[in-house]
């Protein structure tokens, strides 16, 4: 089929007694930039190895551009993979590790030293090709890895959690130049993280792993605001369900649903909801969370639950914070922002 | 009481002490150092001194006593007399090629124990390649002589293809003196192979590289100053060995057996014979620092 990089259908993979993989579908756009978001152990890298050819699955099959590439061997796909600790090669200067692909496939010296700089330049790295691994700091590493799986323009670029073991700040800086790195080249990036808001702010869709499955693909806000299980609810964001009785008074209909924190707004007790439709649910101030920028309440509902608020610091301070534990509060929120999960 | 009070003032001074040791690390580190710095100082260099000097003394022709005059006829005969620049190039070559073999043996056997084999049976693979070392010297030597002698094991085995052994030589000599040593080039060697990251390996797969590749291009770089390594034990063991050759090696002369046959006769020519293996070692270790090898000892 034109335009799917990947196709991946009813893939499975066990080590030993574990399962990692069971029964995965699914399709990858060209040009995509594609997450697969789960918690650790949720079959996420395998999925990512199998498609690189460090494994064979047990059953299933994975196509590259419409072509079976199942049994083919690492070095038969046109794949590059961005390892979680770069995996670059000690001996190497970091010319020779960029330019390693090329000089596996016989690129002339000349072309080879010309490509190995200009994929250097992208990761804005100039400069740095007589340098060894070992000289360089996480985050420069991080770039040399990018740039020797680039070099060769393959089809798809994978990458492992790359940018786990880089500090804040330098994973945000990262985050933004990988996504503008993407846009420029136009290959098709599958990126693995469990990082939820690495995932939301960086991808075109997401596929969010659990035990071994796919919970939901779609694009972030999809998978934000509609998210389809109570798993992808509660890993995607803080999740804040409702079900039972409780949700059965407040909805009006039984079932479980979920609502996100910032969606709710705190209220006197006395107030009243000022737009028809919104629901309000009284409770009572267990917890009080001063965040810098916002501030998160635990309310313990009046007829059992408990919900978190999350409120944009406004007009409160840290002083006022403090006050409020203990208070009796009333939960608005817009009706359409409780999402029904199936049970 | 007294006693109580005693060992208390006893541990007060041990602290007191430890307490002023640990403000002055230089005094400890030179209290720490100067029993194994004193044993190499005088008993290593010492006797290198010894050597080095008694190499430029004499003997009397006649009582075979040595005399104390500087000279540097034991040098001048060293270099003009053919027999002993043969035997010093036979003996290099030896050890080079003791080395050569024991690399290329080496590489599977580190390789299988290192990656192929279950990890649950790694460590006693690696007991079973130093169990060699636990057995005598002599009789793994007299061992490879009764392998080697006429009619023995190597001659019965090689029988069925017309062949016989190599018997007592030269060929017999690198023969055993690989085997003694090889276990310490299979041990830095695995080491090596087992440090080397998997993701590496998995790393050029993805680029592209074949296995062959990958073991020319990855694994061999990285496991090269290990084999340097391995390589300083068998050079300098094989060089300096005098004993294999006397019992395997027939009528092959070495270094070491003039040493031994001169020390009775002409103890400073047997100096200045015994300051050649010193400096081809030396030699040696300059070209395998270059490689980086010794920083992986």
């Amino acid at each position: 089929m034109e335009g799917m990089a990947i196709r991946l259908h009813d893939l499975h993979k066990s080590f030993g007694a574990t399962t990692a993989v069971a029964g995965v579908d699914l399709e990858i756009r060209d040009g995509e930039f594609f997450s697969m978001l789960g918690p650790s152990g949720s079959g996420k890298t395998t999925v990512l190895r199998l498609v690189a050819g460090f494994e064979t699955p047990d059953r299933g099959r994975i196509e590259l551009a419409g072509q079976e590439v199942t049994g083919l061997a690492p070095f038969e796909r046109d794949v590059h993979t961005v390892f979680q600790d770069y995996a670059l090669f000690p001996h190497m200067t970091v010319e020779q590790n960029v330019a390693y692909s090329l000089k596996v496939r016989r690129v002339p010296k000349a072309e080879r030293l010309v490509r190995a700089r200009k994929a250097l330049a992208e990761v804005r790295l100039e400069g740095y090709g007589q340098r060894r691994p070992a000289q360089l700091s996480g985050g420069q590493r991080q770039r040399v890895a990018l740039a020797r799986a680039l070099v060769g323009r393959p089809r798809v670029l994978l990458l492992d959690e790359p940018l786990g073991a880089l500090d804040l700040k330098l994973r945000e800086q990262m985050q933004v130049e990988l996504k503008a790195l993407q846009r420029e080249v136009g290959v098709t990036f599958v990126f693995v993280t469990h990082d939820q808001e690495e995932a939301l702010t960086m991808s075109d869709r997401i596929a969010v792993f659990d035990q071994g499955r796919i919970a939901q693909v779609g694009t972030p806000a999809e998978i934000y605001e509609r998210p389809a299980t109570p798993f992808v609810a509660s890993f995607v964001g803080t999740s804040n369900l409702l079900d039972g009785e409780t949700a059965h008074r407040i909805v009006g209909a039984p079932g479980t649903y979920n609502i996100r924190p910032e969606k709710i707004r705190v209220l006197k007790e006395s107030a009243e909801a000022d737009e028809p439709d919104r629901a309000t649910a009284t409770g009572t101030v267990a917890d009080v969370v001063y965040l810098g920028d916002a501030t998160r309440f635990l309310v313990d509902l009046d007829g059992g639950g408990r919900l978190t608020a999350l409120q944009q610091n406004l007009e409160t301070s840290a002083e006022d914070v403090a006050g409020y534990r203990g208070t009796r509060v009333r939960l608005a929120w817009h009706h359409r922002h409780a999402v029904r999960l199936p049970s | 009481m007294a006693t109580d009070a005693n060992a208390a003032a006893g541990r007060g001074s041990v602290r007191r002490l430890a307490g002023s040791l640990h403000r002055r690390p230089r005094l400890r580190l030179a209290l720490l150092l100067s029993a194994p710095l004193l044993w190499l100082a005088v008993l290593y260099l010492g006797s290198l001194a010894v050597l080095f000097a008694s190499a430029f003394w004499t003997t009397n022709s006649f009582t075979s006593q040595v005399v104390r005059v500087w000279t540097t006829d034991n040098f001048h005969e060293l270099f003009t007399t053919p027999v002993f620049r043969e035997v010093v190039v036979r003996s290099v070559g030896v050890a080079l090629a003791v080395t050569a073999l024991c690399a290329v043996l080496a590489f599977p056997v580190a390789f299988y124990t290192a990656r192929v084999a279950r990890p649950r049976w790694r460590p006693l693979l690696v007991v079973a390649i130093l169990t060699p070392l636990w057995a005598s010297y002599l009789v793994k030597v007299y061992a490879w002589r009764l392998i080697l002698s006429q009619g023995g094991l190597a001659d019965w085995l090689l029988a069925p293809f017309g062949l016989s052994g190599p018997g007592f030589g030269l060929p017999a000599t690198v023969l055993t003196l690989t085997y003694l040593w090889l276990p310490y080039m299979i041990l830095p060697i695995h080491t090596a192979l087992a440090q080397l990251p998997a993701n590496l390996l998995d790393a050029s797969a993805d680029l592209g590289a074949r296995a062959g590749r990958t073991f020319r291009s990855v694994v061999l770089p990285m496991v090269l100053p290990s084999v340097a390594a391995g390589s300083v034990f068998t050079f300098s063991l094989s060089l300096g060995d005098y004993i294999t050759v006397q019992i395997v090696g027939g009528k092959t002369q070495l270094i070491g057996n003039l040493v031994y046959s001169d020390i009775e006769l002409n103890l400073p020519m047997a100096a200045a014979l015994g300051t050649v293996p010193v400096v081809v070692i030396v030699l040696y270790l300059l070209a395998i620092r270059r490689t980086g090898a010794l920083n992986s000892l």
